[in-house]
């Protein structure tokens, strides 16, 4: 069903709907980002059309309102575990087709891989509509066409909008807040439409073709050279979902404490340790390889995609300027030219 | 904040408390924890290991029965230290158990080598005391243990018991021996053994990565195939549920799909 909202019409529909969701979407914060002066984009509860972000691309995806970058599992008093509490909430997540495809991702990994689930983001993502923000000419740095991830199907989306000019046009495929909608609105035919090419495209390397004697290329040893280590490409990736386990106790009563979870890094030191020392992944090179690996073969390896959404994030925020399409396109070139 | 009984039998993060029933001191640093359990149990597994406050661990269980399980830990960190200064009738939390571990089946009725370097010997010890006590389902059966120095002597009650049953080759890496035994590495010893019918012969291997690497070598050196060879591999596996991902190499989540495999699946695999 297709509709058509003004302006004012579409904030009447965020103020009914926020009587029962707590809306998320990418907003401006000024002079928040970590250079000073400068703005910083990022995902935060919204209640109005103007506050959402529509012309620059996030700086971190909306990964963290369902794996929330430091999560407690559960309480404990002398011994005795207590589940962290879950809130009744519900939510509505505004994103572009790369993200949404990114929780697809997620889902692998939370709720697919190994024997079961892992509830605490089960709990969140149940409660989850996704309104899929229309993506037809990009950024500089994506390359969502290439990764095949510029697209998502109807059954995706709770509501697909197109932001004009003077209003919203839309469509709502969920029955539960159809009648919100029509009531604001005037219906309309409605089609999504999806970007076909992007500036940077990359070229996959052949998986029949990707043996393990490209683990030793000189390729890697560049990064080594380049990487610093700071992890911030895992952290702004939509699909990264590494995470650490910890406990604290606190400081007035060390009989209780709490066990909590927290992003981890492939990149970051630590991330392989094991105790008593020994890393499996010291070199920064190999770790950029490890990275580079999971994204485009190992995941998809196991699940049916590729985990990469080619977002091109991580390009965005290397403070070392790595590219990891560049990485890939370097790859496949190797791997064409015989390694 | 609080919850249902069965509301928190399906949390996997849950771990279920037990008694330390008896504590056996292997070396300086190594301890051996019998604790109460009801965990059904492979050869092998695993469990996230933890004191509240302190973290958790993956420990292999070294050896189980109907109602107890042990776990031999290294005094290495925070949690660990802390599990140190328990006692008997204190607690440790437990969930698990986690990873594939051996499966029997694999080795019935053939020759079975099993070489394990230092603490390697924790995950591999209950499926040598099941071999030792049901040796009518082998056809042959020898345990090779090598260790850095008699100080690092693991499972000594045990070895001298084994020994009544079947062969135990013990060396120490070098200088001081042990019970005036064999002295150098494993590999060496490993390519003196004469294996009499390759075909019907299984290896395990367990150990530290470089003793692993080099012990291989030596069995392939001898003509054992690499679908013959068993290995277990230790990664920091912090969930054990295959979430996390800090055990992942390649596409193999080793707390899910190992610790235990059948080396010509992995040889090519990289961290």
């Amino acid at each position: 069903m297709g509709f058509n909202f003004s302006e004012n019409g579409f904030n009447q529909l965020l103020e009914s709907l926020n009587q029962d969701y707590q809306i998320y979407a990418p907003v401006r914060k000024k002079n928040k980002d970590s250079f000073s002066a400068n703005d910083l984009i990022t995902y935060d509860l919204i209640k109005s059309l103007e506050e959402i972000e529509l012309t620059v691309k996030s700086k971190y995806s909306a990964k963290e309102i369902v794996f929330p970058i430091r999560e407690t599992l559960f309480h404990f008093v002398e011994g005795e575990q207590f589940i962290a509490s879950d809130t009744d909430d519900k939510y509505i997540i505004f994103l572009r087709p790369c993200d949404r495809n990114a929780f697809k991702r997620l889902d692998k990994i939370f709720l697919e891989n190994g024997p079961e689930e892992d509830i605490y983001y089960k709990r969140l993502r149940e409660n989850v509509k996704f309104f899929v923000i229309e993506c037809t000419s990009g950024f500089d740095s994506c390359f969502c066409v290439s990764m095949e991830s510029n697209t998502v199907e109807a059954e995706d989306y709770a509501a697909f909008l197109r932001f004009e000019e003077n209003g919203v046009s839309c469509e709502v495929n969920d029955q539960d807040l159809a009648v919100e909608f029509s009531s604001q609105a005037e219906e309309i035919k409605f089609e999504p439409q999806f970007i076909e090419k992007n500036k940077v495209e990359v070229k996959l390397p052949d998986r029949e073709k990707l043996t393990n004697e490209v683990f030793e290329h000189q390729l890697w040893t560049e990064y080594s050279q380049r990487c610093i280590a700071c992890g911030r490409c895992n952290t702004s990736c939509p699909t990264c979902s590494c995470f650490t386990v910890k406990d604290v106790l606190y400081d007035e009563n060390k009989k209780s404490g709490e066990r909590f979870r927290r992003w981890a890094g492939c990149h970051i030191d630590g991330f392989t340790e094991m105790a008593g020392g020994h890393n499996f992944r010291e070199d920064y090179g190999d770790r950029m390889r490890y990275k580079t690996m999971h994204k485009i073969y190992d995941f998809g390896e196991r699940f049916d995609f590729d985990m990469c959404v080619g977002c091109g994030r991580c390009d965005d925020v290397c403070p070392e300027y790595i590219s990891f399409s560049k990485c890939i396109n370097k790859l496949s070139t190797i791997i064409e030219e015989g390694v | 904040m609080s919850l249902t009984a069965e509301k928190s039998l399906k949390n996997p993060y849950l771990s279920q408390k037990a008694e330390i029933l008896e504590i056996f001191q292997e070396t300086e640093i190594e301890y051996t924890f019998r604790l109460e359990s009801d965990f059904e149990l492979n050869f092998g597994q695993f469990l996230e290991v933890s004191i509240p406050g302190y973290g958790e661990a993956p420990i292999s269980v070294s050896n189980f029965t109907d109602q107890w399980l042990e776990l031999t830990i290294r005094k290495v960190g925070k949690l660990t230290d802390r599990i140190h200064d328990l006692e008997e009738g204190d607690y440790l939390y437990l969930r698990g158990p986690y990873g594939n571990g051996f499966d029997f089946e694999n080795y019935q009725d053939k020759n079975l080598i099993i070489a394990a370097g230092g603490t390697g010997l924790a995950p591999v010890r209950s499926l040598i005391e099941y071999a030792g006590n049901n040796l009518d389902q082998l056809s042959d059966f020898e345990v090779l243990a090598g260790f850095k120095d008699a100080g690092s002597l693991l499972f000594e009650r045990d070895i001298k018991r084994w020994r009544q049953k079947f062969d135990v080759l013990l060396t120490v890496d070098k200088t001081c021996d042990i019970w005036g035994e064999c002295v150098g590495l494993i590999t060496e010893h490993i390519a003196e053994l004469h294996l009499e019918n390759i075909a019907n012969t299984e290896v395990i291997v367990v150990g530290p990565p470089p003793m692993m690497k080099y012990s291989i070598i030596e069995f392939q050196k001898l003509g054992v195939p690499d679908d013959q060879i068993w290995v277990s591999y230790e990664r920091k596996m912090h969930c054990g549920l295959g979430k996390c991902g800090h055990c992942k190499i390649e596409d193999n989540y080793v707390c899910i799909d190992g610790p235990v495999y059948n080396y010509a699946e992995v040889k090519e695999i990289r961290d």
